[in-house]
């Protein structure tokens, strides 16, 4: 059981850093938009829009993180099987 | 006495078509009117922006010192992208949308007027109310005075647009927004970016 949790707690850090990685590696706080730029060429301007998308940040990866020393910690609480 | 009425719609009409002050209306069909903040935290700079505005400025290309105006946002769509912040500055501490709906800022005067070909820089003063406290703010604009563009912009319309840019920082503490409190989360100044356009369809 022990080796398992500390499998599971391993595979959950590698799951989170990769997630992260791939859904933009933000080093800001977690967003559930981003802000796109559109040109106006009458006017010059530019305009904004904000287009859903999930963009994990470090707070999320912290509380991965956390989660997973937890997961570790109560392993060592348990018998070797 | 109608001999007189109509002289004086027909200068009227003269006025409009040949000079004067244009009345230009900022709320943008074509929804690229915003204005973006910013402020300073620890982990990243917030970023947001606000795109309903609305209101109207008489802008005289001839006399652009004379601009007046009045330019309200609505500050229920002030918009960041973190959704526990943007429920944070919307909610009570922070702007209170649900209690003061709009942010205005109405032009009293503008100096160091400087007019190049359809541009205007100036410094424009107004009086900026947010959470309904009103204060005097100086905004250095750039106008730019687009004659017979609307068309281009909506086909329907024929008429002119009035471009507008600004950039200016006021302090959060001024206007009561969580004053004096989470400094160190959320910095006091808050620098305000504005692209607007307005139209004068004819």
């Amino acid at each position: 059981m022990r080796r398992r949790l500390r499998i599971a707690a391993l595979l959950g850090v590698v799951a989170a850093f990769v997630g992260w990685g791939l859904l933009g590696a933000n080093r800001g706080w977690t967003k559930t938009s981003v802000a796109r730029t559109v040109h106006d060429s009458v006017t010059e301007l530019d305009g904004v829009v904000y287009d859903s998308r999930f963009v994990p940040g470090v707070d999320l990866l912290a509380g991965a993180m956390l989660l997973c020393a937890g997961v570790w910690g109560v392993s060592g609480r348990l018998g070797k099987r | 006495m109608v001999k007189q009425a109509l002289i004086f719609g027909w200068l009227l009409c003269g006025a409009a078509a040949f000079g004067g002050s244009q009345n230009f209306d900022f709320k943008d069909p074509k929804g690229v009117n915003n204005v973006v903040f910013k402020t300073d935290a620890p982990l990243e700079s917030i970023n947001g922006t606000a795109t309903e505005v609305s209101g109207a400025v008489q802008f005289d290309p001839a006399d652009p010192g004379a601009v007046k105006g009045k330019l309200m946002v609505a500050a229920a769509s002030l918009h960041v992208p973190n959704p526990l912040m943007k429920e944070h500055l919307q909610g009570p501490m922070w702007l209170d949308v649900a209690k003061y709906p709009s942010i205005t800022f109405e032009v009293v005067s503008a100096a160091k007027v400087v007019t190049k070909e359809n541009s205007t820089t100036a410094e424009v003063t107004g009086n900026l109310t947010i959470k309904e406290v009103t204060k005097k703010v100086t905004v250095p604009v750039k106008f730019t005075y687009l004659e017979g563009k609307l068309k281009d912009r909506v086909p329907s319309l024929k008429g002119d647009l009035l471009v507008l840019r600004g950039k200016f920082a006021v302090k959060r503490s001024d206007f009561g927004i969580n004053a004096g409190k989470g400094e160190d989360k959320v910095a006091d100044e808050i620098e305000l970016t504005l692209s607007l356009a307005g139209q004068s369809p004819r």
